[in-house]
């Protein structure tokens, strides 16, 4: 767990591996390239790009089909990036491991798949207002499809769920508990494990979208209880399109598939399927062999560098983020979770935070502007949308000097 | 290095121009039109900007007041308060004309914004700064895709989409 920043002393951030990802190597408007944009997703090291080019030049074929020497090693290797991923976050079985196109998709199989033909009118789902739109949509749309409610527990102002009201909605007529682990716009990082503990206890499943939970510290699933748990190649280092379901195999094994198509069949007539074993079930069609590839290079690169030193370089460099930017005159902080992961939402005297971005992007700092597709939560703080700054393994304290200084160019443009 | 140490601020000066900032801050004819005529929805999804334009014509489809409300970053804003400047007192095809010469202006290429002679373009040209920024177009032609939407009054919000 990322410890809160006001017990770590700023200083000198502990990680110094920006040398490893190409991109950060580049010079954008005439200035070194400083990227704090990592929650929207985060820069691949060498590493992950090596193995996709590897996998593409020697290695690509179709998986599951052929007879032949390149299927059979796509099929090891696009298989064998399932197992590390289940290692990863301490899945019992690889059964439990769906590969999806992301987060995004893990929470619509789950709304699809799950829900919708569980649920009828007077069941609920209950999210949490901290929620962004692929935590809501999904849910709002099967709730539209079976009549059910959607609940939404409230936070406070610092950004932090209110753990009485979760428990107050958390009747016997929830069908499923739909939260996130760290909030995307004010990274927050909520109590997950009381509350999968609590709901549990009332045998309400628990999904958890995990987007900006995996990238930032350590995932035992199994210690964590949940039932599903979601997250994205992209926000770990991996390329695009790849993302994870992990859910429970009692669960998955109750649930039809999601999409239909090659590869989830055992037996196809006109007359009828027969649909094949977890986790082929929910992945209709030829996979993104490639992207599964390059996403377990992203976890053997995450390993290497090991989650927990991760999660205490990026507290550290949250709190130097933090003290500074307490310095400028006329911030204001969105979200001030007592626990959040280096990400950090704010706004700059009555600067719009769209004229933030394009006065920062000047200087070759790359934030987040706008409503961070949380458009609720946005509407809780009152503001339009925030400026945010998001720290990853490759920021360092130069990073966020630089992003001081160019705030402070934008209040001088603004006076 | 630090940020400031390189001047690359030209373009950045030429965005933020102070006619610019000046209608950000002090917007022209906001608020709402309580006798309006003819009004459309401006959103940016993008970046969640958000106004609604009002038009009162009169019984010659002449524009005699103007307004718009909302919130949105200093390009949206500064632009949806010239555009009620520059089109109280036209006609409303005249003022069509203004919105395809002004959208042409900042989405083509410098060399290639032939205008109507019958447009004067005059301080709308402050605007000019954002095609260096791309990603700031949308935001100067927020306002304008909603006159063009309420002077044909659709029914949809005007997008930038």
């Amino acid at each position: 767990m990322t410890r809160a920043p006001q017990d770590i002393p700023a200083g000198v951030a502990v990680l110094d591996c920006r040398q490893d990802f190409p991109a950060l190597q580049q010079t954008v408007n005439g200035h070194p390239l400083v990227y704090l944009d990592s929650a929207a997703s985060s820069q691949a090291p060498q590493s992950v790009i090596d193995a996709v080019a590897n996998y593409q030049r020697s290695d690509h074929a179709n998986v599951h089909r052929g007879v032949y020497e390149l299927s059979h090693r796509a099929t090891e290797r696009y298989e064998g990036a399932r197992d590390k991923i289940r290692e990863f976050i301490n899945a019992n079985s690889c059964s439990e491991i769906v590969l999806t196109s992301g987060t995004t998709e893990s929470a619509n199989l789950v709304a699809q798949s799950y829900c919708r033909p569980r649920l009828g009118s007077g069941d609920k789902i209950l999210i949490t207002h901290l929620e962004h739109h692929s935590n809501i949509v999904p849910w709002q749309l099967a709730c539209e499809q079976t009549g059910a409610e959607l609940l939404v527990a409230p936070i406070d102002p610092r950004g932090q769920l209110d753990l009485d009201a979760i428990y107050q909605l958390l009747t016997d007529d929830v069908r499923l508990l739909a939260i996130g682990h760290v909030s995307n716009a004010l990274g927050t990082i909520n109590p997950i494990e009381d509350i999968i503990v609590r709901a549990r206890s009332m045998n309400i499943p628990v999904f958890v979208d995990g987007a900006q939970g995996v990238p930032h510290m350590p995932i035992d699933v199994q210690q964590l209880g949940c039932d599903f748990y979601a997250f994205s190649g992209h926000k770990m280092y991996g390329p695009t399109g790849t993302g994870v379901l992990y859910g429970r195999e009692t669960l998955l094994d109750s649930m039809p598939p999601y999409k239909g198509g090659g590869d989830m069949i055992l037996e196809v007539s006109f007359k009828g399927t027969t649909y094949n074993e977890l986790p082929y079930k929910f992945e209709a069609g030829t996979p993104n062999v490639s992207g599964a590839i390059g996403l377990a290079a992203a976890v053997d690169y995450l390993q290497s560098v090991g989650m927990t030193d991760i999660a205490r370089h990026e507290a550290q460099l949250l709190g130097y983020m933090l003290n500074r930017l307490r310095e400028i005159d006329g911030i204001r902080l969105i979200g001030t979770a007592d626990q959040q992961v280096g990400v950090q939402s704010f706004m700059l005297d009555e600067i719009h935070p769209h004229d933030l971005g394009t006065i920062l992007d000047h200087q070759g700092v790359a934030i987040r502007t706008g409503h961070h597709c949380a458009m609720p939560l946005m509407d809780y703080f009152s503001v339009p949308g925030t400026a945010r700054a998001s720290l990853a393994i490759y920021n360092n304290t130069h990073d966020v000097d630089q992003l001081i200084a160019a705030l402070i160019r934008a209040k001088q443009i603004f006076k | 290095m630090t940020a400031t140490d390189v001047d690359n601020s030209e373009d950045l000066r030429d965005l933020y121009r102070e006619l610019i900032l000046d209608h950000a801050r002090s917007p022209r004819h906001f608020g709402k039109l309580k006798d309006a005529t003819h009004t459309a929805a401006g959103i940016n999804p993008l970046c969640g900007d958000k106004l609604k334009l009002y038009l009162r014509l009169d019984a010659a489809k002449k524009i005699d007041a103007a307004s718009f409300e909302g919130s949105g970053c200093a390009i949206s804003v500064a632009s949806a308060s010239l555009l009620t400047d520059t089109i109280i007192g036209l006609d409303s095809p005249q003022a069509l004309d203004y919105f395809n010469a002004v959208t042409g202006r900042l989405t083509q290429a410098k060399q290639n914004h032939d205008i109507s002679a019958s447009i004067d373009i005059g301080k709308i040209r402050a605007l000019d700064g954002v095609r260096e920024f791309p990603a700031r177009v949308k935001c100067a032609t927020l306002a304008w895709h909603a006159l063009n939407a309420a002077i044909h009054q659709h029914s949809d919000p005007a997008s930038t989409e």
